[in-house]
């Protein structure tokens, strides 16, 4: 259609809609743009065999033009969308398979491991923060206060090596790695519990990383919602302490978490990468770090265009949340002019 | 003393009330408040802004912040809730003792719907099933005067304009059949169309239930026809007490005398409105409210009155009784 | 004021003017198409007669408002005519407008959402003033001062903060700051709603003051008829968007014509008569 009819009509479109070509305008901006960025770093994939005398030049330029990389940008960049298109998403000169089969395995490892941190994450800081904001100035709170700000201020590459410290000093967990080598030999419970000894040290990496900022936040909320009148109208109605903070406090105060929870959703491909590389878990952060330093591009770009994916997902899920949680947001009017 | 009845429903005695008790310059609010409610009886507090008549209110429902300090006795029902721990407090509130506050746009919570507010109050007092607590909540709405109950029921608190949300919170209060209502300016922000018609809600209630009612108010045209009696507040005491009718006929203080003047005089035709009395100045008390800071040893009122003399600025006047029912704090009352 | 003064001031060519003024709102709901639209004005023709106290009144949801703020040129109106100072002003830029808005203020009802409250009482009189550059340095000071004591605040406030005022402190300020300009019309859109009744009586003694003074012409906006039917000279009653009736009080209020106009009258809050005739007696 028309640009211009399409600018017309902008407004009365639905909201999804309105979303979902949001959605698709970004994927393709991203795209664009990290196609450019990995194409202005230096080098390529074949550099390091150029260091082999054994291989001649020829044969790296016949390699060249076999991926294609001897094309121009965006030649390159058309046949990278119809490779999406086919659904392999790019080739990986490194593993010299289509990027997706490799993605997929690397993502549901991440995946494990981060929606594991941050739901505990979420589950431990809600009560935390909703507590703390009702006894505030107390010790309890004071207490909470100089922990979260201990966490904060220890970065979470010192976090990890730490726990991998105690782990491997106390030998009572298994170091690195997703499972151990004999996995494939367990029984079926067996197998739980090994994954399970490997999740524990990365997974309380990051929810020690993520937990101090989620506690402030439902605190600060908190406390800000238990200053408004109703609260203390609620009060005057003789409303028990444990509803009025649960009942009435929470869900007023909820907005600006839902925001953060969209946050994190968004970060849940990308926020753990130093711990992944850290800890030897096969997740998308390794695959991203080894790409990046051969210059194995289609892998690199399918890993940033999965993260803008899973962000644009945390974005949008926070949002539908929002409407739902709040209902003046649901039926708040966007005024318009007519 | 107070005209006492036999066996009043409220009792307050020597109230006094600061503000930042532990800090350098405690504030104080309430000076030796005493004042009986009879069961059932409509009492009005004639106050300005500074007057502490929220904070009389806020004392009866113990919802004092934590850095104030009351002394003095308040007994509801014979319980001295003075002595009251946190704990009964939450059976007292909402069940004995229930308020409606100033705003109640503000006094109710955005995010959830005006029937689970209600049915959040019977709740927190008496166990039972959910479809009961909704045949109250709906029989609480309509006794507030609420004609579609399911839309008020359904709808949150932004969805209500403001009369619909006044008898929401009209409906919160007198859901638990509480023995005491107090109002704190309940018609404030709203409309003149709308404010009789609260009232009248209050006012039914009153009759229906037998709840005393504590309506609280600056206007003292609002008291007339509405009220028992009514207590003028300045400065944190109580200046003149009387029936209303009594009071507003014969002012005995200058400052009840002011308030009544700036009621707006109109001109009658036939038995309606046709005018008001045109004005080149409004009969303004002068001065602004004594602030807490400035309460010297004299009588309060003293800057702005009209009726000082010497002994004013000195001593501060103690309460007397020149006539059966009432009773004034002033050296100069009835001038 | 008398009748005779209040006809001869209504002869002189009014000082604002409009004429079929319309506005309408559009409202839609998200994740929808539905739309729905709110009349705010419907066919509006208004006249402030320059000098006098002019009083707007009607429920929540009149448009009252709303024509306030098309008034003070805050908001466009979707059609009609307004007239300021013989121009018709209703389609013009906003830089043509701009020498125009000293001469048209307003003070609104929350007087500490108002005022920025980082600022000191001086700061915020002596704003206006440097900003439209009326006076600068030292002279900022002593005007803002002066005008202070004109508002009937005392000077020595100057570096108070608006939120260690009272409300009706607040909004002497928030006067006081509309009037540093000389306005030509002052606009106060409920300002007096959620004030005590002494504090409002003094803040009408003060704009009478005013209108005496520098002959400051007022609309003032309120739902109360009672409050503003003592001292208004013209008042205008707004219903649904529409001007129900408009005329000198007096006249409006003797013989009011709309049912707006009779049922906001019967719903004032006033004294029995038989209290005041006693009391008059009893003082006597």
């Amino acid at each position: 259609m028309k640009l211009s009819t399409a600018s017309k009509m902008w407004p009365s479109m639905k909201y999804l809609e309105r979303r979902v070509i949001h959605a698709i305008l970004l994927l393709i901006g991203a795209s664009v743009l990290s196609f450019l960025f990995s194409s202005l770093a230096p080098g390529s994939f074949f550099d390091e065999m150029k260091l082999n005398p054994q291989i001649s030049s020829d044969t790296i330029a016949a390699l060249r033009s076999q991926y294609g990389l001897d094309q121009p940008l965006p030649v390159r960049y058309v046949r990278w969308v119809k490779s999406v298109l086919r659904g392999e998403w790019g080739y990986s000169f490194a593993y010299n398979q289509p990027v997706r089969s490799l993605l997929m395995v690397r993502a549901r490892n991440t995946l494990l491991l981060t929606t594991l941190a941050m739901a505990l994450a979420w589950l431990i800081a809600v009560p935390v923060g909703v507590w703390v904001s009702s006894r505030r100035g107390r010790w309890d709170d004071q207490l909470a206060s100089a922990s979260t700000s201990l966490l904060l201020s220890v970065p979470e590459l010192v976090l990890a090596l730490g726990l991998l410290y105690l782990v491997i000093r106390t030998h009572t967990l298994p170091v690195g790695g997703m499972v151990s080598a004999r996995f494939d030999r367990l029984g079926s419970w067996g197998q739980v519990s090994d994954l399970a000894a490997h999740l524990i040290v990365p997974v309380t990496a990051l929810v020690l990383a993520s937990l101090p900022i989620l506690v402030r936040h439902v605190r600060a909320s908190m406390i800000e919602v238990l200053q408004a009148p109703f609260i203390q109208a609620a009060r005057g109605h003789g409303i028990a302490r444990a509803r009025l903070l649960f009942r009435y406090a929470l869900p007023a105060a909820a907005n600006p978490l839902i925001s953060l929870f969209g946050l994190s959703v968004a970060g849940l491909l990308s926020g753990s990468l130093l711990v992944e590389v850290i800890t030897g878990w096969p997740g998308l952060g390794p695959l991203l770090l080894e790409a990046c330093f051969s210059r194995d591009i289609y892998v690199v770009i399918g890993v940033v265009m999965a993260s803008t994916l899973f962000m644009i997902f945390g974005s949008l899920l926070a949002d539908i949340m929002l409407v739902v949680a709040d209902p003046r947001v649901r039926t708040d009017h966007a005024s318009d002019r007519a | 003393m107070p005209s006492t009845c036999a066996s009043p429903l409220l009792r307050v005695r020597g109230l006094t009330v600061s503000y930042d008790a532990h800090s350098q310059q405690p504030v104080p609010a309430l000076r030796k408040i005493d004042l009986d409610i009879a069961p059932g009886e409509v009492v009005g507090i004639l106050g300005e802004s500074g007057s502490g008549k929220s904070t009389l209110a806020l004392s009866i429902l113990g919802l004092l912040p934590e850095s104030a300090k009351a002394e003095g006795s308040i007994f509801l029902e014979g319980e001295d809730l003075s002595r009251t721990p946190e704990s009964r407090w939450a059976e007292v509130r909402g069940a004995k003792v229930a308020m409606i506050f100033q705003e109640p746009g503000l006094s109710l919570s955005p995010v959830m719907r005006a029937g689970d507010q209600i049915s959040e109050v019977i709740r927190a007092h008496r166990s039972g099933k959910s479809k009961q607590r909704k045949k109250e909540v709906q029989s609480a709405l309509k006794d507030a005067g609420i004609t579609d109950v399911n839309r008020i029921c359904r709808a949150y608190p932004h969805q209500l304009s403001g009369g619909e949300l006044h008898r929401v919170a009209i409906a919160q209060a007198l859901v638990c059949r509480p023995a005491l209502v107090i109002a704190d300016e309940p018609t404030r922000s709203l409309d003149v169309t709308l404010q009789s018609e609260i009232q009248n809600a209050l006012r039914d209630i009153n009759r229906k239930y037998g709840s005393a009612l504590l309506f609280i108010t600056h206007n003292p045209a609002l008291l007339a026809g509405f009220a028992d009696r009514v207590l003028v507040m300045y400065a944190g005491r109580i200046v003149e007490a009387g029936p209303v009718a009594q009071v507003y006929r014969r002012p005995l203080h200058p400052y009840t005398r002011g308030l009544l003047q700036l009621v707006p005089e109109p001109l009658q035709h036939s038995d309606h409105i046709s005018g008001f009395a045109q004005r080149e100045r409004l009969p303004a008390i002068p001065g602004s409210p004594t602030r807490f800071d400035q309460l010297g040893g004299g009588c309060s009122f003293e800057p702005r009155c009209s009726a000082r003399t010497a002994d004013c600025h000195i001593e501060s006047p103690e309460e007397i009784v020149p006539e059966p029912d009432r009773r004034v704090s002033c050296f100069n009352y009835g001038n | 004021m008398g009748i005779e003064t209040a006809a001869t001031r209504a002869l002189q060519p009014a000082l604002m003017r409009v004429r079929g003024l319309s506005k309408r709102y559009v409202q839609r709901t998200p994740f929808s198409r539905n739309k729905f639209a709110i009349d705010a004005l419907v066919d509006v023709n208004f006249e402030i007669t320059p000098g006098c106290l002019t009083a707007l009144v009607g429920e929540s949801g009149s448009g009252k408002s709303t024509l306030a703020s098309c008034l003070a040129m805050m908001e466009k109106p979707d059609c009609g005519e307004i007239w300021f100072e013989g121009k018709e002003i209703s389609h013009w830029s906003h830089r043509k407008l701009a020498p125009l808005r000293p001469k048209i203020q307003m003070v609104f009802q929350d007087s500490a959402g108002a005022l920025d409250p980082r600022f000191s009482a001086a700061q915020i009189i002596e704003e206006p003033l440097e900003i439209q550059h009326r006076e600068r340095g030292q002279q900022l000071r002593a005007r803002a001062c002066e005008l202070m004591v004109e508002v009937g605040l005392s000077p020595d406030w100057a570096n108070r903060s608006p939120l260690q005022l009272s409300g009706g402190q607040r909004q002497r300020l928030a006067i006081a700051r509309a009037i540093a300009l000389t306005p030509s019309l002052l606009i106060l859109d409920e300002s007096l709603s959620g004030l005590d009744l002494s504090t409002q009586a003094q803040i009408l003694n003060l704009l009478l003051d005013l209108k005496a003074t520098h002959s400051l012409t007022c609309l003032l906006i309120s739902h109360d008829l009672s409050l503003v039917g003592q001292v208004a000279d013209f008042t205008a009653v707004m219903h649904k968007g529409r001007i129900a009736e408009h005329g000198s009080t007096s006249q409006v209020l003797r013989s009011p014509q709309h049912p707006q106009t009779r049922k906001l009258l019967a719903s004032v809050h006033v004294l029995e008569s038989s209290f005041r005739t006693a009391r008059a007696g009893g003082r006597a």
